[in-house]
């Protein structure tokens, strides 16, 4: 009966691998989680824009975390504000390198131009209504025609996607007129963050205070609320006191965006990288004709040669392939063309295992055992090998991983880890899925006089 | 039962024949680096008005802007790639520009890629650290899979020999087929490369792991016999993985697109060269270092059987 119980369990996750699988899959929307299921492609496939930036320090100095973190979330939401831009990626590179990816691009130089861009950094005006912390709103600070970033989501599933606002709203200062920044704790050992003005903005602060009490004053950073506290009190000192249930992160957090509103450090790009759309399209329907001819070529050679266990080792194929796609929707891994020919290449590797098996299955065969007894002592024989060799390539996935990601090379990262994920499911379907496919089998038809099926 | 331990170094021999040619070139010419390790620019455009502009005009505008030892190469009827050193996004817009005044009728890019020179040599540095710790990790683990086997540390050097064989197999494809065709060493074929590594070692284990077994149960027989029953029991699975590798590879270069045939091509010649190193080379040296045959080599042969 054990038998049946995991062939249930490989039902139930094929069934879930092949709704993932859909080309249309509406995603999972439960209550508050949302998320949608799409299958990523690359940068060499739909075009777009690649850069890496590296911290412009001078000789010897090396930028600390904290300020690459810092710096990295600002890039991401500057080039999340890019026009036309849903899934950007922004990620570390090492010490001191943040990797920017930017799929279907309209304008390369125009997005390269916005990373570099120092931000900016406004106090508007809001009225008696706070605008939730994300909202892109419209400021009159600097209105020379520039386009105002479309509202994206931030790619966080869950996120909540902020709503724009229409309003025109009044830029009282801006970032500059700040001297200092601090986290603090008052009396009650609540964070607060405490500030001190330029002279200039100690005069504009003062005056708008003293007018505005009890109104709210936004934090605009790059065109989107961070904060919206309360005005209290008329802050004419050119000092003063932000409070708000901060936690130790946030308040901090919100500091440094303040303190930083421009990059905390400063960027130059050491690599771009430009694709153009129609060059990788082709490249894409061309890949995966040839995926599948060269699918289709195995499934053919293992069922001649291996006969009904070939067959079952194609439908253990089958389910492999299946399987692997659900995952890189789900993770998501972005395809790319090496990935894609990673993936080729596992189903080579992936029928490794199930050969292996079945040639110790024939020679125990040959050596006089019952089926039954061949096909257990077959898997048992043939598991040091597929163990040992399997870890050795994902030795070296590992190590190409590792490699991709301090130099921001994606496709080299993709690649290794789509054959990381391949071995890794082909050593499920290989050992458990045929195993029990081929023993179900066994229990409903009389096999055991048809050794010609085994191709003995 | 064939017999491949006894021809050993007729095997090592064929190796050699092709390994050496590659080292040749690989002397002469050297390998060609691509920008993702020498630093520099890369544009490649596309002619909408489907005619190409002469070569020499397309060098004078660079020229005009200061790099004067442009590349020029034609790809497809419509499009040409242009590499120089290391430029500006903003000098790549005015050359832009500047091609589609003079050559009339709009052009677009189809790929531009610039790296820094300090960037490159890092990677490229980066790139060896690689491929040394990736032989070392799958040597240790080799060592350690084996320690119940006498001389365990021999399988781990021995695969690694066979490892630097497909190495060396393919960076002299490389370097010959780089010569003719204009092939370049960039990220991707280092990503090949490692990809054989794995594969290579991946096939050598499945035969050792042979060896390890039998080794117990023939105590009597002498090694070489042992290792050469693995070798023939363990080959037609090689074959066959083989095979099955080889289709999906070939269907990729066949119906594949261009832009992934090099780094295919390289991963078939590698992972032929790969389950032949498995079979020819890692298990018939574990016999050379059993019977410590380097003693004999420089020695006057009395009997050519160790050389049939």
């Amino acid at each position: 009966m054990k038998r049946y119980r995991t062939l249930i369990v490989i039902v139930l996750i094929l069934v879930v691998a092949i709704w993932v699988d859909l080309p249309n899959n509406p995603g999972i929307h439960l209550g508050e989680y949302n998320r949608n299921i799409d299958t990523r492609l690359g940068l060499d496939l739909v075009g777009g824009v690649q850069a890496l930036l590296e911290a412009d320090l001078p000789e010897g100095e090396q930028p600390t975390p904290e300020n690459m973190g810092t710096a990295k979330t600002i890039v991401e939401n500057r080039v999340n504000g890019l026009t036309g831009v849903t899934e950007a990626l922004v990620q570390l590179a090492g010490n001191n390198r943040i990797v920017v990816e930017v799929p279907g691009a309209q304008d390369p130089e125009q997005a390269i131009a916005t990373i570099k861009e120092t931000g900016l950094l406004e106090f508007v005006h809001m009225g008696s209504n706070p605008l939730p912390e994300g909202t892109f709103v419209q400021t009159d600070f600097g209105q020379t025609g520039d386009p105002i970033p479309q509202p994206t989501s931030t790619g966080e599933p869950g996120a909540v996607t902020p709503t724009p606002s229409d309003q025109l709203l009044h830029t009282v200062m801006t970032g500059e007129t700040l001297k200092t920044v601090n986290v603090q704790r008052n009396q009650a050992g609540q964070y607060v963050i405490d500030f001190t003005l330029s002279p200039e903005g100690t005069k504009t602060f003062g005056d708008y205070t003293s007018q505005n009490i009890g109104q709210f004053l936004g934090i605009v950073l790059d065109k989107q609320v961070i904060s919206a506290p309360r005005v209290n009190d008329a802050i004419t000192e050119g000092q003063g006191v932000i409070t708000g249930g901060f936690t130790s992160e946030s308040a901090n957090s919100l500091a440094i965006q303040l303190r930083y509103g421009s990059l905390p450090i400063p960027l130059k790009v050491v690599t771009s990288q430009t694709v153009g759309p129609t060059l990788g399209q082709d490249s894409l329907r061309k890949s995966l004709i040839a995926g599948f001819i060269g699918l289709s070529v195995v499934i053919l050679f293992m069922s001649l040669y291996y006969r009904l266990p070939g067959v079952i080792a194609d439908l253990a194929l089958i389910v492999y392939a299946l399987i692997t796609f659900a995952l890189f929707k789900l993770i998501p891994v972005t395809l790319t063309l090496p990935g894609i020919a990673g993936f080729v290449l596992s189903i080579g590797v992936a029928v490794d295992a199930n050969i292996l098996i079945f040639e110790r299955l024939k020679e125990e065969l040959r050596s006089g055992r019952t089926l039954r007894q061949a096909i257990d002592l077959g898997w048992a024989r043939a598991w040091p090998s597929i163990r040992d060799s399997n870890l050795s390539t994902l030795i070296t996935c590992a190590i190409l991983f590792w490699f991709g990601s301090t130099f921001g090379a994606s496709i080299v990262k993709g690649f290794s880890f789509t054959l990381a994920i391949g071995v890794l499911v082909s050593m499920f379907t290989a050992i458990i899925v045929t195993r029990n496919f081929l023993h179900v089998v066994l229990d409903n038809i009389e096999l055991a006089r048809h050794l010609r099926l085994f191709g003995l | 039962m064939v017999d491949i331990v006894r021809r050993r170094y007729l095997y090592f021999g064929i190796s050699l024949l092709v390994i050496i040619p590659g080292f040749v070139a690989l002397l002469i010419w050297g390998l060609p680096l691509a920008i993702d390790f020498t630093g520099g620019s890369l544009l490649q455009v596309r002619f909408e008005t489907g005619t190409l502009p002469p070569p020499d005009a397309v060098r004078q505008i660079y020229d005009e802007f200061g790099f004067i030892d442009s590349l020029i190469q034609t790809s497809g009827n419509d499009a040409i790639i242009v590499r120089t050193k290391h430029m500006e996004d903003s000098t790549k817009v005015q050359i832009v520009d500047e091609m589609e005044k003079q050559f009339g009728g709009p052009i677009t890019v189809d790929r531009y890629e610039t790296v820094g020179p300090s960037i490159g040599q890092e990677v490229a540095l980066r790139a060896a650290g690689a491929v040394a710790l990736a032989a070392l990790g799958i040597m240790l683990y080799i060592t350690f899979a084996f320690r119940g086997v006498e001389h365990a540390f021999r399988y781990g050097i021995s695969a690694i020999i066979a490892m630097l064989h497909d190495v060396f197999v393919v960076i002299g494809v490389e370097a010959i087929l780089g010569q003719f065709l204009g092939w370049e060493v960039d990220a991707l074929f280092l990503t090949a490369l490692l990809t054989v590594i794995g594969f290579s070692v991946h096939d050598t284990i499945v035969v050792f792991d042979r060896i390890r077994e039998n080794s117990n149960i023939y105590r009597r027989l002498p090694y070489e016999t042992v290792v050469n029953h693995s070798i023939v029991q363990t080959l037609v699975r090689s074959i066959n993985t083989q095979l099955t590798v080889m289709f999906t590879l070939l269907a990729l270069v066949i119906f594949g697109g261009v832009t992934i045939r090099h780094f295919v091509l390289i991963l078939l010649v590698g992972v032929l060269s790969g389950t032949y190193s498995s079979i020819f080379n890692a298990a018939p040296i574990l016999v050379v270092w059993e019977n410590r045959e380097w003693r004999n080599w420089f020695r006057p042969k009395k009997s050519s059987e160790s050389l049939a």
